[in-house]
């Protein structure tokens, strides 16, 4: 591998220590009754609010329709995924330190595998929040459920609920690049 | 001989034209004032105007320029808004050494400053009638703490804070007797004295302790102004009744052609006070402080006083001479010239600062009362302002080298120009105008934009309300030459004076919900898995939590005829604008009112068997009215066990 190649893998490695310092993923909420906001930051290990008690107030809202606590404890993806960061980080360095070609496309494949994996288990836990209600909520809309968004906007009752990957998720996004783009210069040396 | 009836009634004419050519003033006819004073829906004022709420014993809160009402703040009497002075926590707010008092009189507003500049920390406010001192925090606009000034009957010429928030003062309106002595009233003169406090505010936590106090002669102490810039170690205070009288004040205290401004050097009464020249003297005083986490109000008492006698001080305190009866008391900007307002003055003294000094040092004296010199007049006076109007009460600066002033008798406020001391302009304001204020007001950089006079009488200025009127305010543009009346508002209570600020300087620090996990009050329930009922003898305490749209428990059994119920509720809300409210049939306590955050305790004492609901009263959520429960009460031998519960 080129010297010049092996730092883009390098950085693309280090890169993803910056994840563990922003959420990657962001439902807002807009309702008129929260001018200041309210809304969900999703991080590698927990969910935090947008303001500090906005996961406190969502949950107290939810409860009226049925929805059940999100409670961050209780989801052991938040348990599993900083070791997944870290294995693709330590993976990257070994690869920038003694790597070849083949272990770089394995790299950014079983990363891209790792991304689809999450965003479905994502909307898994969407779907049941969504369409597992308890029977004996106060509001009940027939024939409604109360799924986010995966990605983009939709209005719920009198909220709309917008869904976008946030600063953690464009980081993976931008080392994955970064090391696509060190494997791409590798082959066309290779070749 | 009908020719000089004629030449009689031209002037009746005159002045029948005059009369109808006054009373079209009265109403507004420019268009751009509406345009000047609206702020419109969902956009914010530019200043907070903060009124005394006189008689009402609180304090309002209004916008600038609009005259809006956005709340008002209880501070010396209780509230059943709110609940303040009715629940347990904040009951010993209003405990003074005469026992827990329902109302005061509040007067003067202070707002709090940093190097003589608003700092936007705290508002003070003086109780007139049981003598005593608030502090309001704004960043939750709630009243923090309340101390009580003994020695003192009547604390009128107070808080005023110095320029670093070092003190606020007091001083006695009415001299009394010290430390509650039984003697005849007419030994006034031998008897009673007028005492000078001086209240330290802590740099950090703002808690006040009563530094000292000065015994000054028995005279009325009307109002003051602390001094600025080179006048910044000096507090000022007027005072009348220089006589002595004791009965029919407005003849008796009238007769003096001079009374004086009690100007007080307290950085050298620091100083004696630290040379151990104050002796402890009597004086029964409480100070009450509402805690941080727990939010309860907690009052210590205190039996004696560091109190200095002038006579053994020189250099204290030094009377300035002005027109007899004087009211305000006030420094301009630059901290040089200090302004007395009189009653049944024809001017308006202005005397100087520097002046004053080197008459002092000059020993300028024109004899002294109880060891305090009196300066000569002429030595000390900067100039007089001529022609201010009927009665010149209070003045305040735009920052531009101009003085607004009120005169109450002839209803106008009166601008004068420092230096040269000529009016001019005057404009009517309706009617009786007491204080005015001007944003920035009593600081060394006014805001020279708005004024607001505060004014006593109403009339025919609002819609009528049978005999009892509104107060008002009244804005007035001083941006330009000339003044301009902008708007008319009504005002709680009686607004004696007012501070107003920048909005910006409060509203980056605003509170917006008590956090829970601060909250350290011993009976919180902090997670409804907590809430319980406990009986300890014939205490009931009830563990409540509240939150959108339940009581936690809300069906309670066990009570009997002679329990106390003690409901402590939690609002476990942790959301901005979301109170609730609790109350019980019967409550002789009136309701909680409860911010997001917060435990408040409810006393119920049952006298009747049955059932009761409470629920919540302030309209929190879809399901508000679904917020309620039942407590039942039992005859003192039903064997009915203690019980809560929820949803079973």
């Amino acid at each position: 591998m080129l010297k010049k190649n092996k730092i883009l893998v390098l950085i693309a490695s280090l890169l993803l220590v910056l994840v563990y310092f922003f959420p990657i993923w962001q439902i807002s909420l807009e309702a008129p009754q929260y001018p200041e906001g309210l809304g969900l930051y999703i991080w590698v290990d927990k969910i935090t609010g947008e303001n500090p008690n906005d996961l406190r107030t969502l949950n107290g809202l939810n409860h009226y329709i049925g929805m059940k606590e999100i409670n961050p404890e209780s989801i052991p993806e938040l348990k599993i995924i900083p070791y997944v960061i870290a294995f693709f980080m330590i993976s990257g360095l070994g690869i920038a330190y003694k790597g070849n070609e083949k272990w770089i496309i394995a790299w950014i494949l079983l990363f891209v595998i790792a991304g689809f994996i999450g965003i479905y288990d994502f909307y898994q836990w969407e779907y049941d929040y969504g369409h597992n209600l308890n029977p004996n909520a106060p509001i009940k809309v027939p024939g409604a459920n109360y799924q986010p968004p995966l990605l983009g906007s939709k209005q719920l009752l009198n909220i709309k609920a917008i869904s976008s990957p946030y600063i953690g998720s464009i980081i993976i996004f931008a080392s994955i690049i970064l090391v696509w783009f060190a494997q791409f210069s590798e082959s066309k040396r290779n070749k | 001989m009908y020719k000089k009836i004629f030449l009689l009634l031209i002037p009746v004419f005159a002045i029948g034209i005059y009369y109808s050519g006054c009373s079209d003033n009265k109403a507004l006819d420019t268009g751009d004032a509406a345009k000047k004073v609206y702020v419109a829906p969902g956009t914010h004022d530019e200043f907070y105007l903060f009124t005394s709420g006189g008689f009402s014993g609180q304090v309002g809160v209004y916008g600038l320029p609009s005259g809006r009402m956005f709340k008002q703040i209880s501070v010396f009497s209780q509230n059943p808004e709110t609940g303040y002075g009715y629940s347990e926590e904040t009951k010993a707010m209003l405990n003074t050494s005469y026992g827990q008092l329902p109302w005061d009189d509040a007067h003067h507003p202070s707002l709090s400053q940093t190097d003589g500049m608003q700092d936007g920390k705290y508002l003070f406010i003086n109780a007139n009638n049981t003598p005593r001192i608030a502090r309001i925090d704004l960043k939750d606009f709630e009243t923090t703490e309340i101390i009580e000034i003994p020695n003192s009957g009547g604390n009128h010429g107070s808080p005023f804070c110095t320029q670093n928030t070092e003190y606020v003062v007091a001083s006695t309106r009415f001299s009394v007797p010290t430390d509650k002595k039984d003697v005849p009233i007419n030994s006034y003169k031998e008897n009673f004295k007028g005492t000078i406090s001086f209240i330290k505010v802590d740099d950090k936590s703002g808690k006040m302790s009563l530094a000292f106090q000065i015994l000054a002669p028995g005279f009325n102490y009307d109002l003051s102004r602390s001094g600025k810039g080179p006048s910044g170690d000096w507090s000022f205070f007027t005072c009348y009744n220089t006589e002595q009288a004791n009965t029919l004040l407005e003849i008796n205290a009238s007769k003096n052609d001079k009374d004086f401004i009690a100007a007080v050097n307290w950085k050298l009464a620091e100083k004696y006070v630290a040379e151990g020249k104050a002796i402890n003297f009597p004086g029964e005083y409480v100070r009450n402080y509402r805690e941080e986490g727990t939010r309860i109000a907690k009052t210590e008492k205190f039996k004696t006083v560091k109190m200095l006698n002038p006579k053994d001080c020189p250099g204290l305190i030094y009377y300035l001479p002005v027109p007899k009866s004087p009211h305000g008391c006030d420094v301009d900007p630059s901290g040089e010239y200090i302004v007395a307002g009189g009653k049944l003055a024809a001017i308006i003294p202005v005397h100087s600062f520097s002046k004053m000094l080197k008459a002092i040092e000059n020993k300028e004296f024109d004899g002294e009362i109880d060891g305090i010199p009196v300066l000569k007049y002429n030595s000390i006076l900067a100039g007089e302002v001529q022609n201010p109007g009927l009665g010149p009460l209070h003045t305040e600066f735009d920052g531009n080298g101009f003085g607004y002033t009120t005169s109450f008798i002839s209803s106008e406020v009166v601008k004068w120009k420092i230096g040269t001391w000529e009016v001019v302009d005057r404009i009517p304001v309706y009617y009786s105008v007491g204080h005015l204020v001007i944003p920035g007001g009593g600081s060394k950089k006014p805001d020279g934009k708005y004024l607001v006079a505060l004014n006593k009488i109403t009339k025919d200025r609002y819609l009528p309300t049978g005999p009892a009127l509104t107060q008002s305010a009244q804005l007035i543009d001083i941006s330009g030459d000339k003044m301009k009346i902008l708007l008319d508002f009504p005002t709680i209570g009686e607004p004696h004076y007012a501070q107003a600020i920048k909005a910006e300087l409060l509203t980056k620090n605003q509170l917006k919900i008590y956090a829970l996990e601060q909250n350290t009050h011993p009976q919180a329930t902090k997670s409804e898995k907590d809430a319980r009922v406990e009986r300890k003898g014939n205490e009931v305490h009830v563990y409540m939590s509240s939150t959108r749209s339940h009581f936690a428990p809300d069906n309670i059994e066990g009570v009997k005829i002679g329990d106390k119920v003690f409901f402590h509720v939690t609002n476990l809300e942790q959301d901005w604008d979301t109170p609730h409210g609790f109350t019980v049939k019967g409550s002789t306590n009136g309701e909680l009112l409860l911010m997001p955050g917060e435990t408040q305790t409810l006393l119920w004492e049952p006298k009747q068997i049955g059932i009761y609901p409470f629920y919540c009263t302030d309209f929190c959520s879809a399901l508000h009215q679904e917020m309620q429960g039942y407590i039942r009460v039992s005859s003192p031998g039903a064997n009915v066990k203690l019980t809560s519960s929820l949803g079973e």
